[in-house]
């Protein structure tokens, strides 16, 4: 390999592995988890058809789609965010301060796109304070966000305690009642659909992607290497608002009402949609197309569960351990090669101490 | 290249203000009895009532549940780790001590407080194992096992209560008590801060704690074993929070599958407020369970001001945003003035 300091300007680095061992690695990782994840859909899904013969209807294919597409939505930036160290839980408390905001403007007389289009912005804005106070504060993200989990929340609240506020435009709330004409998609997965592809463009395809890596990767690294750490940080944390302020207004019209309780607990489908998706907890690692398949399992699972009469609470149980086993599935190989080193230096001590003692005689 | 005078001549105005900083630091608790002070002097000139003994007491036995807990969290958090669980487990070691007086309504209280103790050491070492063993973030272990606990409790209670007319009056006792005027709740709580604060002072094994949570590679490198010393951070966690399940439950009398939600947030608020870092490394016991009577006294004062006790968790979140960021502040502002100082000793 060519030295660095050899290099002229304008000569490519090297910086990426041989084709053949990048196409390796790549099918190494598509073979692990992505394929995991869909031998994990398949039984998913057999398990849904036992279940109910409705399961495989394309009428309940709407219904499977309509419960996640809120949900999705919020994964995708999480995902980003993720995938350079931090983390976001306020996300469900965005949706719902969101949601709220949006219906008490439009309680307050303002027409209903306009309070949505507010609504979107107020999401930007508590991205950007969570991202203000990460990045430039140099707050640690986890207990930022548990602190704006409570505030976004309890702002929610002292807004709207106890009321409901309905009386949206049926023409909007439509979209948790029908799908998009001539498909039996629902509007919100289609949404959910677009940004996939965007994000998975953006992710694996430019420069900006790779940054997020990096940034991941190498936190240090990256910002000599001349990446904008703060600054990306800080934009994904408003991206993640202004998505979380859409969800919010699409989970306001589906349910055709706002409540400061919207979504509340959510973040464990979003954090769990995003770890099971193949998204390393320690950043710099996974894939879009990991998450859109975690989407297909949690929606298909939480159906077939409710087809099967499992009460809300007992699926808590099921998602709360998918969530563990996301994480502890991935450290198995380590926890065995761990394992089995402490062992190989147990064997080889006795060893050692054995023939010092027969030495000695 | 300047003399030591000249450069001792530019340090001299920089160290002034990192002194006033680094009292701050220095004595957190004394400021949270100022904040203290303050609250309930704002609120006691609105409402003379506010000071009156009952709503003292109550606001005592609400802060000792939320201080219990507290104890257990700061231990965690003193390890650089975090236990989001702890709510979850005081609400099914509740359920638990509800249930079993129903069964056995003569059982006595040493065993019933050892029921609602293995609850939540059961739940600790389920927390413990999974962060040690497998070495994945507590964050995320112990959101799923919010969860998870949370469904188990649902599942097992169901619609039902269990109610303070299927309790013994001396375990309710516990609840409303007092001594000379303290609720028993309040007592208990101190008792446990003062035991707490010595071991935590004093105990070689709590001293790792600390050297834990300042610097991980350091501690294994230092011969301390990290993994177990995280593990027994949990279990004692989980086995406070099971205990103060009992003590929740004998203070409200009733209980179904919602006791404690969202306690996790109130605890981690209060250990925060209180002065322990998130990074883990420092911080008292004592501060922790200051924090939370200043945050319950707030939740209070707000009703005699006539704010909406909906706004409660807003601030609450507020204040530990407030808390992190002063704390990131004096840290920015004191670690220069400590090692200028240490410097000039050397």
């Amino acid at each position: 390999m060519a030295d660095i300091d050899d290099l002229k300007p304008g000569d490519e680095v090297p910086s990426r592995p041989p084709r053949q061992h990048r196409l390796r690695a790549g099918l190494g990782l598509v073979l692990r988890w992505e394929a995991l994840l869909v031998v994990l859909l398949g039984a998913t899904i057999a398990y849904g058809a036992s279940v109910s013969p409705y399961f495989l209807q394309s009428t309940n294919l709407f219904y499977i789609c309509l419960n996640v597409g809120e949900v999705a939505i919020m994964a995708l930036p999480l995902t980003l965010i993720v995938i350079t160290g931090e983390i976001d839980l306020s996300v469900a408390s965005m949706l719902g301060l969101c949601g709220v905001a949006m219906a008490e403007l439009f309680k307050h007389g303002w027409p209903i796109w306009p309070a949505m289009i507010a609504a979107v912005a107020l999401g930007a804005v508590l991205g950007a304070f969570n991202g203000f106070l990460v990045t430039r504060v140099g707050l640690p993200s986890l207990a930022v966000t548990i602190g704006t989990l409570t505030l976004y929340r309890g702002i929610a609240q002292g807004i709207l305690p106890t009321d409901t506020i309905g009386g949206f435009p049926a023409h909007l709330t439509n979209i948790g009642v029908v799908p998009i004409p001539g498909t039996h998609i629902p509007y919100s997965i289609a949404f959910f659909g677009a940004l996939a592809i965007v994000f998975a463009i953006v992710l694996h395809a430019t420069p900006l992607g790779r940054s997020i890596f990096a940034i991941g990767a190498n936190q240090e690294a990256a910002f000599f290497a001349g990446i904008r750490v703060k600054r990306i940080k800080f934009w994904l944390y408003v991206l993640c608002g202004v998505l979380c302020g859409f969800a919010g207004v699409l989970w306001t019209l589906r349910f055709a009402s706002a409540r400061y309780d919207a979504a509340i607990g959510q973040e464990l489908y979003v954090v769990t949609i995003v770890l099971l998706g193949g998204i390393s907890i320690f950043g710099g690692r996974g894939t879009i197309a990991g998450v859109v398949l975690a989407v297909a399992v949690l929606g298909c699972l939480q159906t077939a569960l409710t087809a099967d009469l499992v009460p809300a609470q007992d699926q808590q149980i099921v998602v709360g351990a998918l969530l563990l086993a996301s994480v502890i599935v991935p450290n198995a190989g380590d926890l065995y090669r761990r394992a089995r080193e402490r062992l190989r230096s147990a064997g080889a001590r006795r060893h050692r101490a054995a023939a010092v003692q027969a030495e000695s005689r | 290249m300047t003399t030591i005078a000249e450069e001792k001549a530019v340090l001299e105005p920089q160290q002034r203000s990192h002194h006033v900083a680094e009292v701050l630091l220095r004595f957190r608790e004394l400021g949270i009895v100022l904040a203290l002070v303050l609250v309930v002097a704002g609120a006691a000139i609105v409402n003379t009532n506010f000071v009156s003994l009952t709503n003292v007491q109550q606001i005592l036995s609400g802060a000792a549940i939320i201080a219990l807990l507290a104890i257990g969290e700061t231990v965690v958090i003193i390890t650089r780790n975090v236990d989001l669980s702890v709510g979850s487990v005081l609400g099914i070691s509740a359920y638990a001590t509800g249930v079993l007086y129903v069964h056995h309504p003569h059982v006595s209280l040493a065993v019933v407080f050892l029921v609602a103790l293995g609850v939540g050491v059961v739940c600790g070492v389920v927390n413990g194992a999974i962060v040690t063993i497998a070495r994945v973030p507590s964050l995320v272990v112990t959101l799923g096992t919010l969860y998870i606990i949370r469904g188990i409790d649902g599942a097992w209670a169901g619609g039902n209560q269990v109610n303070a007319s299927m309790l013994p009056t001396s375990f309710n006792r516990i609840g409303y008590g007092t001594l000379a005027g303290i609720p028993y709740l309040a007592i208990i709580a101190g008792v446990a801060v003062a035991i707490a604060t010595y071991a935590m002072r004093s105990f070689r094994t709590a001293r790792d704690f600390y050297a834990i949570g300042s610097d991980p590679p350091a501690a294994r490198l230092a011969g301390i074993p990290v993994g177990s010393r995280v593990f027994l951070a949990f279990v004692l966690s989980g086995g406070i929070a099971g205990i103060a399940g009992a003590v929740w439950l004998s203070l409200y009398g009733s209980v179904d599958a919602i006791a404690g939600v969202g306690y996790e947030f109130q605890v981690i608020t209060a250990v925060v407020v209180g002065g322990v870092a998130i990074f883990g490394g420092s911080g008292t016991v004592l501060g922790a369970a200051l924090g939370a009577l200043l945050l319950n006294t707030i939740n209070s004062a707000l009703d005699v001001v006539n704010i909406s006790s909906f706004w409660t968790s807003a601030i609450a979140g507020a204040l530990l945003i407030a808390a992190i960021a002063f704390d990131r502040l004096i840290a920015v502002r004191v670690a220069p003035a400590l090692r200028t100082r240490r410097s000039s000793r050397g």
